[in-house]
């Protein structure tokens, strides 16, 4: 379990003092995987970077099963690194070893011995579902084969954790997707925890099972992935659930209502049952529902028609669904 | 044309320089590949504590023990590189017990060209990716580790190219070394080109230098650009062409004289 208590972390700058984290807690259980997101300079790769040192947070505690990081000589703080694993966003990888030679890598710091290290390094390669490349050198992969590689490599050390910066920002939809099935395969098949950093809410949606928002290097809202996506509470969390949020062009319609989708199935066509069984025609102003996991999650904006009777229909309609929560949009323009 | 070649006095002079051609080349491969070979092991550490002792590098070291280091190099880059061998003449007298002659150079060499060396060295490890670094760091690699597994293998090609750089300096250098009681192509071009005026031996010399320092990035570009895993095959060619085209850029404006 890691637990982040308090932490802050400060830059000096020629401008003055640059506060990157201001008092961040948090929690990750084993076994979570763990999305911060936040828009570019929030403090997400800061925050990371804090988790292994990389960083050395200005104050505050950084607990790793009870133990403070902190507190640890530089010794046992590489001891430690050997169990928490990183990917990163540029890959880093060594371009003049050969792709096994870098998974390799972490067992040699480690004194692994050449034979084990290299039948091991073997096996990751297979895991990633790389096995020909293993004489190639980085420089002839591709994006996606890179992270694939950097991520066997993250796995040569056995560790417990796995942390992410920003490891598909660099890479493809397509890409993307096939790299967090991978890291979420290796969460299920190993029981490791995954730490992951992105910009890009679709990320969390596709793998994340808890979320924490941060912004300038405050952290606004944390929680299961359905509690944050259904219903964001902080301003910077509805920013990014909903990015077209209010941004809708004006219609002519009387009564506007935003209808939140909790995480109901995604296959009950409501509108068009609203349609079919009540008779009454609502207008799709503005529409924000993802998919994750089967489950609806998101929002819709509905104008209901001018005709006060349908509008009531519609809406005690739309209210007695279950799974869905019906709100009215007093004045919206764009 | 031709009676210039028959004529009595260019052919004695092509006689002296074929005499003493053997032990010219001799002498001066002997002394660069030897103050080559010293400068670095005073220089390459030197260059590695440069880039790792910095704040913010694998293994920071006190502030004014930087300064002090970056002080020395500074102040003996600015010499001028004769005016510096001179000054370390009495050196050789120390160690070789004489102040001419062949070996009788090498320590002014090496004195001249370790600091350049620290600074090619420093110039090549700072290209390394600081990702990679952070990498390693994250991995629980120890400092030394990070040198020996990444820092140095992650600028091989670009030391490579440095080195042959380092090398046809100093070849430069000894053939200055002339002037002050050295022996070699330099110094035959200068006792007789120079001060006798012989004309012939002073370009036949000359010339032979030339193909010397030819030969001599020849190597070390191939060496480099083949040890270069981030190169294609293709890469390679466009890579040997372009190295060679820098150090070339990096002969005509040396760092001192």
């Amino acid at each position: 379990m890691i637990e982040l208590k308090q932490v802050s972390k400060t830059f000096p700058t020629p401008d003055g003092d640059f506060q990157a984290l201001k008092e961040v807690s948090l929690t990750i259980q084993d076994g979570d995987i763990f999305g911060i997101v936040g828009m570019s300079g929030a403090g997400k790769s800061t925050l990371v970077r804090c988790i292994n040192l990389l960083e050395r947070p200005t104050s505050g505690q950084v607990l790793m099963d009870g133990e403070d990081l902190m507190t640890f000589s530089p010794a046992r703080l590489r001891q430690a690194r050997r169990s928490i694993a990183m990917i990163f966003q540029q890959f880093n990888l060594l371009m003049q070893r050969t792709c096994l030679k870098n998974i390799c890598f972490p067992m040699e710091i480690a004194g692994v011995p050449a034979a084990e290290a290299k039948k091991r390094a073997l096996e990751y390669l297979d895991i990633v579902g790389l096995p020909d490349k293993a004489n190639a050198y980085p420089a002839q992969l591709s994006g996606g084969q890179k992270q694939r590689i950097a991520i066997a490599r993250a796995l040569a050390s056995n560790p417990k954790v796995l942390l992410c910066d920003e490891a598909t920002s660099a890479l493809d939809p397509t890409t993307t997707r096939s790299i967090l099935k991978l890291i979420q395969d290796i969460n299920q098949r190993m029981g490791i925890t995954a730490i992951i950093i992105t910009h890009e809410m679709a990320v969390v949606e596709e793998i994340c099972t808890h979320v924490a928002i941060l912004e300038h290097g405050n952290m606004v809202e944390t929680g299961t992935v359905e509690e944050v996506f259904s219903n964001p509470k902080s301003e910077a969390g509805r920013k990014l659930v909903f990015p077209e949020g209010a941004n809708i062009d004006q219609f002519p319609v009387a009564d506007v209502v935003r209808v939140v989708f909790n995480g109901g199935s995604s296959y009950e066509p409501l509108i068009a049952s609203l349609a079919i069984d009540c008779g009454v025609k609502v207008n799709i102003l503005g529409a924000d529902t993802r998919n994750v996991n089967g489950k609806a999650f998101g929002s819709m904006l509905l104008g209901l028609p001018e005709d006060k009777n349908d509008a009531a229909k519609a809406m005690s309609y739309l209210k007695a669904q279950k799974d869905v929560t019906v709100e009215e949009v007093p004045d919206y323009h764009a | 044309m031709l009676e210039f070649f028959n004529s009595p006095d260019v052919q004695e002079q092509l006689k002296v320089l074929m005499d003493n051609m053997g032990s010219d080349i001799w002498a001066t491969l002997y002394s660069t590949v030897l103050a080559t070979i010293f400068s670095y092991i005073i220089g390459l550490p030197l260059g590695i504590l440069l880039v790792t002792g910095e704040q913010g590098g694998v293994r920071p070291l006190p502030r004014p023990l930087m300064s002090v280091i970056n002080f020395i190099i500074n102040i003996l880059r600015s010499v001028p590189f004769l005016i510096l061998m001179i000054m370390a003449i009495p050196l050789s007298r120390v160690i070789l017990g004489t102040s001419v002659g062949t070996n009788a150079m090498i320590p002014p060499l090496v004195i001249a060209a370790f600091p350049f060396v620290a600074r090619m060295v420093e110039s090549s490890l700072r290209e390394v990716d600081h990702g990679v670094l952070e990498a390693a760091e994250s991995m629980g690699a120890s400092p030394f580790q990070i040198v020996r597994k990444v820092l140095l293998p992650e600028a091989m090609p670009s030391l490579l190219t440095s080195a042959t750089t380092v090398t046809i300096t100093i070849l430069g250098y000894g053939a200055m070394a002339g002037i002050i009681g050295g022996n070699g192509l330099g110094a035959t071009a200068i006792n007789y080109g120079y001060y006798r005026n012989k004309v012939v031996i002073l370009y036949g010399a000359v010339i032979v230098l030339v193909i010397l320092v030819q030969i001599i990035q020849s190597i070390g570009t191939h060496t480099a650009v083949g040890v270069d895993r981030r190169l294609s095959k293709s890469g390679r060619k466009k890579g040997r062409r372009d190295a060679s085209r820098q150090v070339n850029r990096d002969k005509r404006t040396p760092g001192t004289l």
